[in-house]
């Protein structure tokens, strides 16, 4: 095998050798464990970003082996994978630093953080499947590999939500499953092509297309959060907030937007999914996801289900402006995909720092925790700003290159979408940060727990300020040639020019 | 050569058992380590010997047909000679940990198991009905032996019930295979065959072929005739549960499957192939449903097999009047089916053993906790349960996927859907399980910690069922081995 076949596996293996290495060592090895996870991390965060450079200089890496008779298994590094990819490789090893100090103490951290490992190695085979089948294949082991982290505290409610994320998750992959294996009974193994493949399909088969093409986006759609198969998402906030941070920011949402955007654009292809009539719909629901869950949001009183319904708004964009069919729509749908994915960590991060160190959970009970955690309330406020879409945050240059995106292809309505979620996203944000800095604060709180003069700890606070200044850097320097905006226009190039 | 290999496969197990019965289980066991040694190194020698020179009929000791013992050594018999060696390698190794010396009545494990063993390659190796009828007997009487080993009423009681049904079984087998004798005057299934081909099939054999195969069901515990087996498989030791679970249902499955491709295309109707796919799918629906009534974790993983068992006859319907390729897929799925429930069923209730030794209870709420003190064999019956519940990248996923590809490409799209909701009630009952070792309960931190060699068997078997998914291509290329059909009778 030559190197660029072993990079994928490379990719794919650091993190679920982590993970194996995690789950042999005995639970007391604190400092073993958190070195191999880290060393992990960093060495997967190396790999990536040499593969990105790759893939932007146009090496092909990929390796692939039949698996069942009819049936490959393929790794493979495109533009868009390397967009899931390096978003997950970053928050990895942010999300396991912030989860190394948020679980200090607590029980059962070799299981945490072996299923955690096996969760990212999962959404990074996500990220290089190659076929729909690679893909369905770590699509389910995600799903079983957050299963142990939803339910990781034992308590009942706990237990109650794993098991509706279940229910969910599962169904979702079952009905993926019979689409997968009807379409590949109809027209074989397909390859994720840039363009897709069905352009010229047979017209005898249209119907049979159009119906899989529905069972897809409802399989996917639930791990999307897509209305109405949204319910698991606001339940599992009970797990810790690592888990919610990463299942929000990159794991399980994500992978049901991302399955849909290689649905579209490489199985289907754009052209065929817009001749099909399947597109026009796609975006109605997307659009009213939207709206739906911004309204919900506003009447949440606890802070990690008002962030909840606001991820499930907020990954709507993603299919929106795939669903709009149009080159620049796309550039904005794709941008989202890391933009939501930085923002929406901050906040759980920060959300996070709140519960861990003053023990808020409820709105009503950050009144002044600006000056308490001026660190953890400044991250919040920028990760707020940038889901209103304020300029110049990352939030807004996704509205923004969408709005011009939908005007190009005539679709008006959509900014109207795009306004009335602003503003919905105003409404339900504004409170908070005007709580957190210009409300004064009880004497007392919750649960407080000090680090001497620190407002928290170091392996809290690094983690938000760090994603926080990445929303501001991918706002302002949007333009810049490795900007989250730049590599959304490699991949849509590249998709339109085959 | 050959000789020495079917030797060593259908006697040398009979003269382990020998052995094993005249002394005490300590020794037993000794001798058992040595037997597991040699009967993995002729097992891989059959293996070898077919892959270079192509699968064959073996007339044992110059008996031929029409009467004599026949064998047929061909991919699909490799294959399951192979799966008998490691799954049977795995019990037996695990019990000699797991049963208790100081009971005298259980050095009789070990000639049971010797028993059982090389009735299986007998049933895997045979080729004409008469010797399939025999092989089958010696399985299913060690098999009820065994399960008499829990030396309680409630043991006693479930063995004397599987010994009616098995005995019931075998009588319905014995009927039809007197019918196909006065009919064809052979025995030998090649021989038929090579009859059907050159006649018109005549209306009395199609009988035959139904009292067959219902007896064969009811060993296989199909759905409604599967009550005798949750008490069997439940209240066996784990050991004998996993032997009895992967391997002695699979015996008689097997047999019914080879009589099905071999005569169901002449004798065999639609109406009865969809029949018995129904009453498969009724299998999967209602084992999974009472699995997720039980309060013990044995019966979970008994009923599961009732459930599971269920795909099992799909073949029925999926390879009658299909195109070839279908068939073919059919074949495979099931085949993998077979094997990923093997490793996976054994693996399970020996974890479960494991699981309930330590929690000193066989209840599935006093897992609570477990998760923290036993992590090693919950995650172990974790990984089978994947399989079990057919997800990626497990082999219960491969035979999943072929036989969705071959009930689509049929058009029989009605077993899709009972595949799909097979797989999501399995995770119903198996979730219930993990769900109960992470809750909490402070009350219970009394644990004991069985042997490492304990919980690393079922985790060898799990990882092996797990991985199957991604070397199923190798594993069928077994049993797609060349065949020379010139000794033919």
């Amino acid at each position: 095998m030559t190197l660029e076949e072993w990079m994928p596996v490379f990719a794919l293996m650091i993190s679920l050798v982590a993970s194996v290495g995690i789950f042999a060592l005995p639970e007391t090895g604190y400092v073993r464990r958190t070195s191999v996870n880290l060393g992990a991390a960093v060495l997967k965060l190396v790999v990536v970003i040499v593969m990105v450079w790759g893939v932007f200089h146009g090496v092909n890496y990929g390796v692939s082996f039949t698996m069942l008779p009819g049936v490959t298994f393929v790794l493979r590094a495109d533009a868009l994978s390397m967009m899931f990819a390096g978003l997950s490789a970053v928050l990895w090893l942010l999300t396991t630093i912030y989860a190394v100090g948020y679980l200090e103490d607590s029980p059962n951290r070799r299981r945490f953080f072996g299923f955690f490992s096996l969760c990212v190695a999962s959404t990074m085979g996500i990220a290089l499947a190659g076929n729909l089948f690679t893909f369905f294949l770590f699509y389910e082991i995600l799903t079983l590999s957050t299963y142990p982290l939803v339910v990781h505290r034992g308590t009942e409610k706990a237990l109650r939500a794993g098991r509706t994320y279940l229910i969910y998750t599962l169904t979702g992959g079952a009905v993926l499953l019979l689409a997968i294996a009807w379409l590949h009974s109809l027209v074989g193994d397909l390859s994720f092509r840039d363009g897709g493949h069905l352009v010229d399909a047979d017209p005898d088969i249209h119907r049979s297309l159009i119906l899989i093409f529905i069972l897809l986006v409802a399989g996917l759609g639930v791990k999307a959060a897509l209305f109405p198969l949204h319910g698991w998402l606001p339940q599992a906030m009970v797990a810790p907030a690592p888990v919610s941070a990463l299942l929000h920011a990159v794991a399980v949402v994500k992978a049901g937007a991302f399955g849909i955007v290689r649905v579209v654009y490489d199985v289907y292809g754009v052209e065929a999914s817009s001749d099909l009539g399947l597109l026009a719909p796609l975006s109605w629901l997307a659009a009213f996801t939207i709206l739906y869950a911004s309204t919900r949001a506003i009447w949440q009183v606890d802070l990690k289900r008002r962030l909840a319904f606001s991820t499930i708004s907020q990954v709507s964009y993603i299919i929106l402006g795939i669903a709009l069919a149009g080159p620049l729509a796309a550039v904005g749908g794709l941008v989202h995909l890391l933009h939501q994915g930085i923002m929406k960590i901050t906040l759980f991060f920060c959300a996070g720092n709140y519960a861990e160190t003053l023990g808020i959970h409820r709105i009503d009970e950050m009144d002044g925790a600006g000056q308490r955690m001026p660190g953890t309330s400044l991250a919040f406020t920028i990760g707020a700003f940038g889901m209103i879409g304020a300029p110049p945050l990352a939030g807004f240059i996704t509205k923004w290159v969408m709005g011009s995106g939908a005007l190009a292809v005539n679709m008006d309505w959509v900014i109207l979408v795009l306004v009335g979620s602003s503003l919905l996203n105003a409404v339900y944000f504004l409170p908070i940060i005007h709580r957190l800095w210009f409300r004064k604060g009880k004497e007392t709180w919750p649960e407080e727990r000090t680090w001497g003069r620190l407002e928290t700890s170091p392996w809290l606070l690094w983690p938000p300020l760090l994603t926080a200044m990445m929303v501001v850097v991918s706002g302002v320097f949007a333009s810049s040639q490795f900007s989250p905006l730049a590599w959304a226009e490699l991949i849509v190039l590249r998709e339109i020019s085959e | 050569m050959t000789l020495w290999l079917m030797a060593g496969l259908l006697f040398t197990p009979l003269a382990w058992a020998v052995l094993t019965l005249l002394t005490d289980f300590v020794w037993g066991r000794r001798v058992t380590w040595v037997g597991i040694l040699v009967q993995v190194l002729v097992s891989l020698g059959l293996w070898l010997t077919v892959a270079q020179h192509g699968g064959f009929y073996y007339d044992l000791g110059g008996w031929g047909a029409p009467l004599g013992i026949e064998l047929r050594v061909d991919g699909l018999a490799v294959t399951f000679v192979l799966l008998t060696a490691a799954v049977a390698s795995a019990c037996g190794l695990h019990a000699g940990v797991y049963i208790d010396q100081h009971k005298p009545w259980h050095r009789y494990f070990w000639p049971l198991f010797w028993f059982l063993w090389s009735g299986l390659n007998a049933v895997w190796l045979g080729g004409d009905l008469f010797n399939l009828y025999v092989g089958l007997e010696l399985i299913s009487l060690s098999a009820v032996g065994l399960v008499a080993l829990g030396g309680n009423a409630n043991a006693l009681r479930a063995s004397i019930r599987y010994l009616l049904a098995a005995l019931l079984g075998s009588l319905a087998y014995l009927l039809g295979v007197a019918l196909i004798y006065g009919q064809f005057g052979t025995l030998s299934i090649a021989g038929v065959v090579a009859w059907l081909d050159n006649h018109s099939a005549p209306a009395g054999p199609g009988l035959a072929l139904a009292l067959m195969i219902t007896g064969l069901a009811l060993k296989t515990a199909l759905f409604p005739l599967h009550r005798w087996l949750p008490p069997a498989h439940g209240i066996a030791k784990s050991p004998v549960s996993a032997l009895l679970s992967a391997l002695v249902v699979k015996a008689s499955f097997y047999i019914a499957a080879r009589l099905w491709l071999a005569f169901g295309e002449s004798l065999g109707s639609l109406a009865a192939a969809q029949m018995v796919g129904l009453l498969g799918g009724a299998a999967v629906v209602w084992g999974s449903w009472l699995a997720c009534k039980q309060a013990q974790l044995k019966q979970v993983v008994a009923y599961s097999s009732v459930a599971q068992i269920g795909y099992l006859f799909l073949l029925f319907p999926l390879t009658y009047s299909v195109s070839e390729s279908v068939s073919l897929q059919a074949q495979q799925g099931i085949t993998l089916q077979v094997i990923s429930h093997a490793l996976a069923k054994a693996a399970m209730f020996l974890a479960a053993g494991n699981l309930i030794l330590s929690v000193g209870s066989s209840r599935i709420d006093a897992l609570a906790g477990v998760s923290r003190f036993l992590p090693f064999s919950l995650f172990s019956f974790g990984l089978a349960g994947v399989s079990l519940m057919s997800l990626p990248p497990s082999g219960g996923f491969a035979a999943k996927w072929l036989l969705l590809q071959a009930s689509l490409g049929s058009g029989q799209w009605w077993w899709a859907l009972v595949l799909l909701a097979g797989g999501l009630l399995s995770a119903a009952y198996l979730f219930r399980i993990y769900r109960a070792s992470f809750a909490e309960n402070p009350e219970t931190d009394q644990f004991f910690h069985p042997s490492k060699s304990l919980e690393i068997i079922p985790m060898v078997l799990a990882v092996m069922a797990l991985g199957l998914g991604f070397v199923s291509e190798q594993v069928l290329s077994v049993m797609a081995l060349p065949f020379a059909e010139e000794g033919a009778p």
